[in-house]
């Protein structure tokens, strides 16, 4: 069918685009990383603590507290969407894994016979099968995280509420259930399997914090998929146009569900792991941490507007902010000074990507 | 240039099409037949009917009465992906492209070509970047597969969004309002992407109010007033002042 060509068109009007307007270095993305390179250089100057192994453990591990959820947010964002349901998220999977696992290694507890029985002493709590319990109970957190990611996304797409009232209704109701089913208490990962899981959550591997090497993953998977599978190339699709995505085929509501379900579960996940480096969690546990993640996900180049994104941005995002924290204790500057820091970082890599936007 | 396809069989015949919303009689005991090659000029005011017509062909809307044959055969479209699959595709007046995405991958939007490795489908840049520049050579546009549709010209859109319906080798290209918005010069792009979809035997309903343009690229123009059909002639024994009259209703039909 196709014709043959008299001649290859030739590009006698259109130039072509140079390898720095485009991809990552004409992003916002490209901006803020090379602003964290020079704020990583004046750290090294400004106090010789900041490249210390101790210090640099200490930044990977807490970047990677918020950053699994920045992923998931950013994905969301990318869709045009928005989740303020993280933090309370967070909270409750944490809650529901930590309950679960204490429950499950409590003789006497509904079902707990299956997985757990009594040493001969009488006393002493045994896992019948070493590990399973910590499966099973991150698994309920996670499902948890699934369910409440899929009534936000039905909400959403099928209903066709507002992606900000919902989740905000959602951050509610999902903070309020953790206080339902703890009372207000904090909840306390124990029994046999408490080790494995503190071990999974805080410990380490050949120095490198077990939250960082989740997290390296994660994005590593985030990127393929967002840039190789047609999955992520429809969640870009419905952040540029949604209308086009709907007219050229693309299951809409579908795509959004799933993206929802996929941000829950990030936060969920997320909150079982700051919960094990806490060693419990608390009922008030990561409020008001989806302000932390929008605006690492915003700073790191995800335009609210929809359609722009990507993993490495949400990694620069976290990575930015939790430099200018650590940077500020080591400068014993007040560390209140750090949520004004992060308000004007916000609004200044916004702000540089508009003016560039406008020149070219 | 012979006034395409008046031998053989048309690729879309609709036969007595009408439409009514509740009270409203938006269509009446309308017949068209469109012929492979053929562009066909659909001309109307305002509410006379035209984008319910094309709404009915792209599967947006059933007919109350009628039939619609294509190729011969009669079609009942549910839903538009049913009129994609026989091979009817619209050019939508604000071109349903995502900006944020390059020129192949809004070609591709949907129908992404996929490379398998293992269990997991991967997309496949290399196959479609090629294949969009395969297309965009065949209407002659210049448009290169890797940029961003933001960066483009009207002219530019127009070919990515006709690329996209020559990607299924369609038979039939519905393209509503493809001039409204754009400059004079890429209004000639638009015209000569027009006329590399004839040369290919595809058949073309080009919805306008401006009459230059119809002109310059029908071979047939059909006229729709108050929901009905009233003219449907060979452009070369018309004129833009008939066209006028029987649109305004100065002249009944013709």
């Amino acid at each position: 069918m196709a014709m043959p060509l008299e001649s290859p068109i030739s590009f006698t009007n259109v130039g072509r685009i140079r390898w720095w307007q485009r991809g990552i270095f004409a992003s916002q993305t490209g901006y803020v990383l090379l602003a964290l390179l020079g704020l990583l250089i004046a750290m090294h100057f400004a106090s010789p603590y900041f490249f210390s192994q101790g210090n640099m453990q200490n930044v990977a591990k807490n970047f990677s507290f918020i950053a699994i959820a920045t992923l998931g947010i950013t994905l969301v964002i990318i869709t045009g969407g928005i989740d303020l349901s993280v933090g309370s998220m967070m909270c409750f999977s944490a809650m529901v894994t930590s309950m679960v696992m204490s429950g499950l290694s409590t003789p006497g507890m509904p079902g707990a016979f299956l997985f757990v029985h009594l040493a001969a002493d009488g006393k002493t709590v045994v896992a019948n099968v070493p590990g399973l319990i910590l499966i099973v109970s991150i698994l309920a957190g996670l499902v948890t995280a699934l369910i409440v990611g899929f009534v936000n996304g039905f909400c959403i797409a099928v209903l066709g509420l507002s992606p900000f009232v919902t989740t905000l209704g959602m951050l509610s109701i999902v903070r309020g259930l953790g206080y339902v089913v703890s009372n207000g208490r904090g909840s306390f990962p124990g029994g046999p399997d408490a080790d494995y899981f503190y071990a999974l959550t805080s410990g380490d591997l050949l120095g490198v914090p077990a939250p960082f090497i989740y997290l390296v993953v994660l994005a590593a998977v985030m990127a393929i998929v967002l840039h190789h599978t047609s999955f992520g190339r429809h969640v870009f699709a419905l952040g540029g146009n949604e209308k086009a995505a709907e007219l050229t085929g693309i299951p809409v509501v579908r795509v959004k569900i799933e993206v929802y379900m996929i941000c829950a579960l990030a936060a969920g996940l997320q909150g079982i792991i700051v919960s094990g480096w806490l060693g419990s969690a608390p009922a008030n546990m990561a409020t008001s941490y989806e302000l932390n993640v929008i605006a690492a996900a915003v700073i790191g180049g995800a335009n609210l507007a929809g359609g722009v994104g990507g993993a490495l941005g949400a990694i620069v995002g976290c990575v930015l902010l939790e430099v200018i924290r650590n940077g500020l204790v080591l400068a014993q500057v007040s560390s209140y000074w750090q949520q004004t820091l992060v308000g004007v970082i916000i609004i200044l890599a916004v702000l540089v990507d508009r003016i560039r936007s406008r020149t070219t | 240039m012979e006034t395409a396809g008046t031998a053989g069989q048309p690729v879309l015949e609709l036969r007595g099409i009408g439409k009514e919303f509740g009270a409203i009689r938006a269509l009446h005991d309308v017949d068209l037949q469109v012929f492979p090659g053929e562009v066909v000029g659909l001309m109307g005011d305002n509410g006379a009917g035209k984008s319910t017509l094309v709404k009915i062909i792209a599967g947006n809307f059933r007919p109350t009465v009628g039939e619609v044959r294509f190729d011969g055969d009669a079609v009942h479209f549910y839903r538009p992906i049913d009129a994609r699959a026989v091979g009817i595709e619209v050019v939508y007046q604000d071109l349903a492209l995502a900006d944020n995405l390059t020129a192949a991958a809004n070609v591709f939007l949907g129908r992404e070509l996929k490379r398998r490795v293992g269990p997991f489908a991967f997309l496949d840049h290399n196959a479609m970047a090629a294949r969009a520049l395969e297309l965009f050579g065949e209407l002659r546009s210049e448009t290169r597969p890797h940029d961003l549709v933001k960066q483009m010209s009207g002219g530019q859109r127009q070919a990515v969004a006709i690329a996209r319906t020559r990607l299924s080798n369609a038979k039939l290209v519905m393209m509503d309002e493809p001039t409204a918005a754009i400059s004079v010069r890429q209004v000639e792009q638009v015209l000569s992407l027009i006329h590399r979809l004839k040369e290919q035997g595809v058949a073309v309903m080009l919805i306008s109010h401006r009459m230059p343009d119809v002109f310059a690229v029908c071979d047939r123009v059909v006229v729709m007033r108050r929901g009905e059909k009233r003219a449907d002639k060979p452009i070369r024994d018309t004129s833009p002042e008939e066209v006028t009259a029987l649109i305004t209703g100065a002249k009944e039909a013709a």
